[in-house]
């Protein structure tokens, strides 16, 4: 099954290299990771997006509060919680498919953040299913390039990950 | 990487501040300001190291030049340094204390590494101090640079790159910290030898805190009350202890928790001197080549109490074969991770073995006093049925009036060194032979490399058992295959007088793979036969110890006892053993611990 994973740990150099090299050097999944700096700037919060068996995902949350540099691990599918992850594609915008294409973005939420004389570059946020959804509902031919960041979860309501 | 104090509470706090800009710091030297590579010695001897093995280099030059100043630890000069940090790894197996190794940059890491990767592997407390290029020159491909850090990530606990002189102290105070504490674990610290040289104010931390590691001490009161009901109501219990048990220091509490309760012990190979071997409570070691009781001990319980193990592959056997078995599961462990990783845990206690095992026996106690039941619980058929698998195989093996047997030196080795000996061994058939035959009653007295599996570490190991006690009787078990991995080590025998006595159990095979080869590759003995031997006496020799070759069994013990008479002098035993001899009993990979090997049928269908 899919876990979105959520971490603390201290902002330092390498920390993203302990975390990829326990997932790679252990054989787990990893669909996606992001990182950044938190609003405390000592420390850095990461979203994985992993899968794998319920004994597996106990592992991977062992493994990584094992890491020294680790502050505090979240499970978010332990409970409710909010996803979001940001896609921009360039599609092929040529009349007579410009208006079909704008009204696809539309339907999805997106937005046109740049438009060329025969492309469009479209900005969408949400779930990965519904990105993976608007991908789906395009033309193949008419993708020109994606590129995605990768999820970012937060537990809903008082749901928080603090020290 | 991970270096500064900033984000750690380091108590007393540095009295200089961390917000000079980082590179000039040394140009704002004061005359109580010292060098990085003598605020390293003040560190180590702050922390009351008595020995740092290592080797020098380029890198670690400031370093070397402040140890000839001073004389608070003793520098050992190895001959490489995967010998310095074996030894420093046995030094901290035989003593508790944190090991501490000391080597350049570039080929002076890497050839640390297989040390470190064996320390992990064992969860041996080390602090491996690696000299690194200048901060300059990091990513520039200079002269002997190696990413350190990179390459140790995966076999350490942790480690750091030192990068700014004034984090030197704060960063070696949490390299011990890290190292000795939960599970314990080898802690690189990396120094650019800029840093060494440049100057700040030295303050040693007297405390750590770390907001990112707290490691559990304290078991659950609440999961220790369940563990005692269920040892309690059991009919087939048994008491399974490992590594942990040895390392925490909890074997006196064990004792104590198994004769309160009158259960069978077995101890992993890295348990073993965990519970004393000469009591009858104990079955004997377990797992691929553990005793036939231990192991149907093992797969037939009902209740097990796993103590500091980790349901290693090689002590579990098939875990689907395990696990047809049904039975509920204790396990105390330090570290989370080891706890349900490969066998489902019914009562998990998180802890320290000594803590968990200390309150397990005071609620026993008091639930005595209170409810006047006595806790002896009557398993006494279960006991009958442990002695009758005793008698099934009894560690028998065939004697010989014409060849060396070698389970036959080992046990002579038992008793002419009185049970008493540090025993190191390599890795191979006489590793199993030393761990089946010489029986450790104290713990810290065996000394091997279970997890990694390392030939190569019986001499270094048993120069770090030396130094850590320079009185005692000091044996290291190995095979002519495994002293060839570390033979130059002779030299640093040598040089600090260390009366060692060297046990080889020489079988002119590679005998671990050849016993293989025979059973699984129809005796195609494919480079596992060990030709072009030099003559080991006439080696030892050369570096001034005593050699002896001993080919008759009529002689095995009055060698031994000649070689112990002689305290104060390194020996070299060539014991020329039977060549095809195997070891059982054995678990056949992929099968379950009780579908054991027993060597009778093997002979048979030869
Ligand atoms: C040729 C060869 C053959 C082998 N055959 C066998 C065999 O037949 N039988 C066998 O048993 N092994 C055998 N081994 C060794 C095997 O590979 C493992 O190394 C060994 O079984 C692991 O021992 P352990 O479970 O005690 O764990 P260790 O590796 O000693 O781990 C210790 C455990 O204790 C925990 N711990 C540490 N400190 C504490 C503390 N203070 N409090 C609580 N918990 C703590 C750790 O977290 C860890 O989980 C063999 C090895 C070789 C090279
Ligand atoms: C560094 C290293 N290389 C290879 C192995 C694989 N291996 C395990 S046991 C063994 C044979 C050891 O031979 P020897 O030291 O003569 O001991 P014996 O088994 O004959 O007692 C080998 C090659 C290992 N464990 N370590
Ligand atoms: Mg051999």
């Amino acid at each position: 099954m899919k876990h979105i994973v959520s971490l603390l740990m201290e902002n330092e150099a390498g920390g993203l290299s302990r975390v990829a090299g326990l997932f790679s050097s252990r054989g787990y999944n990893i669909e996606s990771l992001t990182v950044a700096a938190t609003e405390d700037p000592t420390m850095s919060r990461m979203t994985i997006v992993t899968s794998g068996s319920d004994e597996v995902i106990e592992q991977i949350i062992k493994q990584l509060n094992k890491l020294i540099d680790v502050i505090k691990v979240l499970d978010l599918n332990d409970g409710k919680y909010i996803e979001r992850e940001l896609m921009l594609v360039k599609v092929k915008a040529t009349t007579p498919h410009r208006e079909e294409m704008k009204r696809m973005c539309d339907i999805f939420r997106g937005r046109i953040i740049d438009v060329a004389y025969g492309s469009f570059t479209i900005e969408l946020t949400g779930s990965g299913t519904k990105l993976d959804a608007f991908i789906e509902s395009l033309d193949k031919t008419a993708i020109l390039e994606t590129v995605r960041t990768g999820a970012s979860g937060i537990g809903r309501g008082d749901r928080i990950l603090k020290i | 990487m991970a270096t500064s104090a900033k984000n750690a509470k380091v108590n007393p706090v540095s009295a200089q501040t961390q917000s000079e800009s980082l590179g000039d710091s040394h140009k704002k030297s004061t005359s109580h300001d010292i060098s990085g590579a003598e605020i390293v010695i003040r560190c180590l001897n702050a922390e009351k190291v008595k020995f740092v093995f290592g080797y020098p280099g380029g890198a670690v030059l400031h370093i070397y030049d402040e140890i000839f100043k001073q004389n608070g630890f003793k520098h050992i000069l190895v001959r490489h340094e995967q010998a310095a940090v074996h030894a420093a790894d046995a030094f901290s197996r035989a003593t508790g204390e944190v090991g501490v190794a000391l080597v350049t940059s570039g080929p002076g890491a890497t050839n640390a590494v297989t040390g470190i990767a064996t320390a992990y592997m064992d969860s041996i407390p080390l602090v491996v101090i690696s000299g690194q290029v200048p901060v300059p020159a990091i990513g520039l491909d200079a002269f002997q640079e190696v990413d350190m850090v990179g390459i140790t990530r995966p076999c350490v606990k942790h480690n750091f790159l030192v990068k700014d002189v004034r984090d030197i102290a704060a960063t070696i105070k949490k390299a011990f910290y890290i190292a000795s504490t939960g599970r314990p674990g080898p802690v690189v610290v990396d120094i650019p030898k800029d840093i060494t040289a440049h100057k700040t104010s030295f303050h040693y931390p007297e405390t750590v805190e770390m907001r990112s590691y707290n490691p559990v001490l304290k078991g659950h009161t609440g999961q220790i009350k369940k563990a005692i009901k269920l040892l309690l109501e059991a009919k087939r219990p048994m008491i399974y202890t490992g590594g942990g048990l040895v390392l925490g220091d909890g074997a006196t509490e064990l004792v104590k928790l198994a004769r309160i309760l009158n259960y069978p012990v077995t101890n992993t190979l890295m348990g073993l001197g965990g519970y004393p071997a000469t009591d009858k409570q104990f079955v004997g070691m377990l797992g691929m080549h553990g005793t036939y009781e231990a192991n149907m001990a093992m797969q037939n319980c009902d209740v097990l109490i796993a103590v500091g193990a980790r349901f290693d592959d090689r002590v579990i056997g098939n875990p689907k074969h395990f696990l047809s078995q049904k039975r509920t599961i204790i396990h105390i462990d330090v570290d989370p991770s080891s706890i349900s990783k490969r066998v489902k845990v019914d009562v998990p206690i998180v802890g320290h073995v000594q803590s968990v095992l200390a309150e397990m026996n005071a609620l026993l106690a008091t639930e005595v006093n209170q409810t006047g039941k006595s806790t002896k619980n009557d398993i006494s058929d279960w006991w009958a049925q442990i002695n009758e698998w005793r008698k099934v195989h009894g560690g028998r093996y065939e004697m010989s009036d014409t060849v060396i047997k070698p389970q036959y030196v080992i046990e002579k080795l038992w008793e002419v060194t009185k049970g008493d000996a540090y025993v190191t061994s390599d890795v191979g058939q006489h590793q199993m032979w030393a761990a089946q035959y010489y029986k450790f009653d104290k713990p810290r007295r065996w000394i091997n490399s279970g997890g990694l599996g390392t030939m190569g570490v019986g001499l270094p190991y048993a120069m770090g058992c030396q130094f850590a006690d320079k009185n005692a009787q000091v044996a290291c078990v190995t095979g002519e295959g495994s002293i060839q991995m570390n033979i130059q080590e002779l030299s640093t025998c040598a040089q600090y007088g260390l009366p060692i006595k060297v046990i080889l159990l020489n079988n002119r095979y590679l005998g671990m793979v050849r016993q293989w080869q025979e059973f699984f590759y129809e005796n195609r003995y494919s480079e596992s036969y060990m030709d072009s031997l030099p003559d080991f006496v006439k080696l030892a020799e050369s570096y001034g110890h005593v050699g002896m070759q001993i080919t008759k069994p009529s002689d095995v013990e009055s060698a031994l006892k000649e070689a112990f008479a002689k305290k104060d002098k390194f020996v070299f035993m060539d014991f020329i053993t039977e060549q095809s001899e195997n070891v059982f009993p054995m678990v056949e990979n992929g099968r379950g611990i009780s579908e054991m090997i027993l060597g009778d049928e093997k002979k048979e269908s030869k």
